[in-house]
């Protein structure tokens, strides 16, 4: 176990670095100067030259690269080309928030959307299935900025209950943590209900009934369980997007996280902001698929790592 | 039939359809069965005639809808159709329990083989967890599984069919069931662990004194185990006869198909002979043929065959056949 952690964290080096190439000459290919948008609309062609060579912009491309690794080596992601403060410091600065809002979304999609889908697995056709299968389809089809916006109208505008944005209290994170669960919510909730409704048709859910287990024994028990893995699967998958940041959730509630620190330096061209919060992004998504995967054995006895 | 007392179980007039997209499939049609105190009865016929939906019918482990059952079955003078959700509950797994036809996948993978036997004796015996345990361990080394304590606590993945098959009989057993229904419990297993199985399970039915309601569609274990046989076709009963009457002499012309088309080793196959098969299929149950449901297949077809449905003619000596060749005009 601890050997396949080992070689797991260990493969995350090579992911890490190709990641890292990708990115690196991808931003390059794009259109648009770093140093020209630093430098504003009115700077001569000398100040531009400065700025690139500042930026060591000038040198060649693998050199940049050269240059990149070797910093990385050291934990050292550079200095963001806007705000001249380390990327690490940046990034340190905004992560916590990302991942309160990512946390909290999470759980409440889990808490909302797994009961839910077990509830209308278990009485598929009737009212409360057709209710929780429509609202999850209006929760997946919903733009998540009207979403944000609609919530903000209701319960900040007119009934004044909860802030408009910004952070400070835990009632700052109520709107935009409801906001990013809705879609997870109907997402868990509709791969709930589908693994449930095969689980509970398997032999092994007869056998169960067979012995005079009752309804919810053999509903909690016997097939929940054997639900789990593709129910987990969804939800690491979602948390790990989460993790990266919701931009328009951040957006609509001036949430200073990951997401919009990643479309700020994307506008502003600021490569080392760039791949310093992709690459973490990246190396956290490898995290939580690990996680999973570490789960998944512990869920599943025929689940074993060498 | 039975003169000097009630049958353990008696199955009266049976219907179970299944309400589907395309219209109402009668699985079950009239099914009338009985099955005495000690007794192995055996119900055969091919498959897709209602066998397995009858033993299911029994405990009510269809689900409802699209299943729709009604009849009799009476166990104890009560009728398991007319108790509630609590009361067919405690039957199921203690008073009656089941055994199914594929081990590969009747067992739960992410619960151990122990906790599923031993779960059952908690609930219905109210043992506490460590005597559960310990039966559990009991039962399955009165099933011959070797290392009984060890295998306890491994997980299905881990055993072999046969062995699993011997783990869900442990299980079937373990509250010491009155009437123990076995669907196919050996169509999945190799010949040889088919043997074992069933030698196993005449001698737990001596040792436990359990009733036998046995599925199958393999003449060979119905000639091992049963003492009376039941032979059903599209969802009606063709033929009662005990085992060895029927053997020597069937009477249903679907009967005699059935064992006609069964090999015999040393009887040699002559040049040109194949080995008797009955033409056609089991028709599908959304499209009945008029009158006797076998008759387009049947090779003693009369007039009267294609237009009325045959009634059920009882013969001397606890047989009874359901077909016009017997019926007295």
């Amino acid at each position: 176990m601890l050997n396949y952690v080992v070689k797991r964290l260990l493969s995350t080096i090579p992911v890490l670095i190709g990641i890292s190439l990708l990115l690196f000459f991808m931003l390059r290919m794009l259109p648009g100067d770093p140093a020209q948008v630093l430098a504003g609309q009115m700077a001569t062609p000398q100040e531009i030259e400065l700025i690139r060579h500042q930026l060591g912009l000038d040198k060649p491309i693998h050199i940049q690269y050269a240059y990149f690794l070797g910093r990385l080596i050291h934990f050292d992601l550079g200095r963001s080309a806007r705000t001249q403060n380390p990327v690490t410091e940046e990034i340190w600065a905004r992560l916590p928030n990302t991942v309160l809002l990512a946390v909290v979304a999470i759980t409440l999609a889990c808490i909302f959307g797994i009961p839910a889908g077990i509830i209308s697995a278990v009485r598929p056709y009737t009212w409360i299935d057709y209710l929780v299968t429509s609202s999850a389809l209006f929760g997946i089809s919903m733009p998540v900025f009207w979403l944000g916006l609609m919530l903000v109208v209701v319960f900040s505008v007119m009934l004044h209950w909860l802030p408009a944005g910004g952070t400070g209290s835990w009632k700052h994170v109520i709107l935009p943590s409801f906001t990013l669960a809705a879609f997870v919510v109907a997402f868990i909730a509709r791969m709930t209900r589908s693994t449930m409704m095969e689980v509970l048709s398997q032999d092994y859910t007869t056998t169960a009934r067979s012995k005079g287990l009752k309804e919810r024994v053999v509903v909690t028990k016997h097939a929940l369980r054997n639900a789990l893995i593709p129910i987990i699967t969804v939800v690491g998958l979602q948390f790990g997007l989460l993790l990266g940041g919701a931009v328009l959730t951040e957006t609509v509630f001036a949430w200073p996280g990951i997401g919009r620190l990643i479309v700020d330096s994307i506008l502003a061209r600021d490569y080392p902001m760039i791949q310093g919060t992709i690459l973490v992004f990246g190396l956290l998504y490898i995290l939580v698929n690990l996680v999973v995967d570490l789960i998944y054995a512990w869920v599943d006895p025929r689940i074993r790592y060498g | 039939m039975n003169t000097d007392n009630e049958p353990l179980l008696a199955i009266r007039n049976l219907h179970t359809c299944f309400h589907v997209f395309e219209g109402v499939v009668n699985a079950v049609d009239g099914v009338d069965l009985e099955v005495p105190h000690g007794e192995t009865v055996g119900l055969v016929g091919e498959s897709g005639c209602g066998k397995s939906v009858t033993a299911l019918s029994i405990l009510r482990l269809l689900r409802c809808p699209p299943a729709e059952i009604q009849g009799q079955v009476i166990f104890h003078g009560r009728n398991l159709l007319d108790l509630d959700r609590e009361g067919i509950r405690k039957i199921r797994g203690n008073a009656i329990s089941m055994i199914f036809q594929e081990p590969m996948t009747s067992l739960n993978p992410v619960l151990t083989i122990g906790e599923q036997i031993a779960e059952a004796v908690r609930l219905h015996q109210g043992m506490s967890r460590r005597e559960a345990w310990r039966w559990a361990e009991e039962m399955l080394r009165m099933v011959q599984i070797p290392g009984a304590r060890a295998r306890a606590r491994e997980y299905p993945h881990k055993l072999s069919g046969g062995m699993r098959q011997r783990a869900m009989i442990a299980m079937a057993l373990s509250c010491n069931p009155q009437l123990l229904l076995a669907d196919e419990p050996t169509t999945a297993l190799d010949v040889t662990i088919q043997a074992q199985i069933m030698s196993l399970m005449s001698n737990l039915k001596e040792e436990f004194g359990t009733s036998i309601l046995l599925i199958t569609h393999d003449l060979g274990v119905i000639a091992e185990m049963a003492s009376r046989v039941i032979v059903m076709y599209a969802g009606k009963v063709v033929e009662e006869a005990p085992v060895k009457e029927l053997f020597k002499e069937p009477l249903h012309p679907y009967t005699k198909g059935l064992l006609g088309s069964v090999p015999v080793i040393g009887r040699k196959a002559q040049t040109g002979r194949r080995l008797h098969e009955i033409p056609g299929t089991v028709p599908s149950l959304l499209e009945m043929p008029r009158g006797c449901r076998f008759h387009p297949r049947c090779p003693k077809m009369m007039d009267v065959c294609s237009g009325e449905e045959p009634p059920t003619i009882h013969m001397g000596g606890d047989r009874r056949v359901c077909c016009w060749l017997f019926a007295k005009t």
